[in-house]
């Protein structure tokens, strides 16, 4: 599917750019003009998909994450949170509600959360690789657009 | 992410406000922690007007305080949730376990 508009930004796996790339994030979704709950969610979805990754995929080293943003048609914003880091062993589980490996600070609610708030979300993962989660959000149709 | 805290009898009032992700869960679970230690309330409020952002970090955060004053025979009880969190707690199933 052709994007009507795209980008792409490289950041370090630092928690300070957890609060970046959800507001990137929303600031690329305002030219949809989405509802303040509809831009609240993509920044929370946004916001667990990059703390996976830098709590998970780079546990004990810096990282890069990459995050690509598109416009699809349909009013739809699809984001995607790529790393190179561990990978997860078993996709299945980790996507069951209150699984972590994180301990006491995570809530094993990463994935339901981001399943909860989106339309759809993908995971791929090759241990040893790193992981690329996909998550699509439809907005709501605007009256007189 | 500041934290001010009241105590008035055996019920400390925590007021959180700013961001509470992954970043900022830490340092505010330990301190967060440490209050209730030294005070050892049998109600802890997590008072949450000032909160602009919330995930599941905030979950983690929420359940071990919550753990924590079962601990003690206390409760928690949460306060003020802005909407957008209140969607994480709930999506969360936490409505269920604490009273709001």
């Amino acid at each position: 599917m052709k994007p009507l508009n795209e980008v792409k930004l490289t950041f370090l796996s630092r928690s300070a750019n957890e609060g970046f790339a959800r507001t990137a994030a929303a600031c690329f979704a305002a030219q949809l003009d989405p509802t303040l709950e509809e831009v609240n969610d993509v920044k929370t979805a946004v916001s667990e998909a990059v703390t996976n990754a830098i709590v998970h995929a780079y546990p004990d080293v810096l990282g890069t994450i990459t995050m690509r943003l598109r416009i699809l048609e349909g009013r739809t914003l699809e984001v995607v949170v790529k790393d190179t880091g561990l990978g997860i062993p078993d996709v299945f589980r980790a996507r069951q509600p209150l699984f972590t490996t994180g301990g006491e600070d995570r809530s094993g609610m990463g994935f339901t959360i981001m399943e909860s708030f989106m339309d759809s979300l993908k995971v791929r993962s090759t241990p040893g690789k790193g992981t690329t989660v996909t998550l699509r959000r439809r907005f709501s149709p605007r009256l007189g657009a | 992410m500041p934290l001010t805290c009241l105590e008035e009898g055996s019920t400390l009032t925590a007021r959180l406000s700013g961001e509470v992700d992954h970043h900022a869960a830490r340092s505010l679970m330990g301190q967060l922690a440490g209050r209730v230690e030294t005070a050892l309330p049998m109600e802890l409020t997590l008072d949450m007007e000032g909160v602009t952002f919330m995930d599941s970090s905030g979950i983690a955060l929420v359940l071990r305080l919550w753990r924590q004053m079962a601990q003690l025979g206390g409760r928690l009880c949460l306060r003020n949730i802005p909407r957008q969190a209140e969607k994480v707690l709930k999506a969360a199933g936490v409505d269920k376990l604490v009273p709001w």
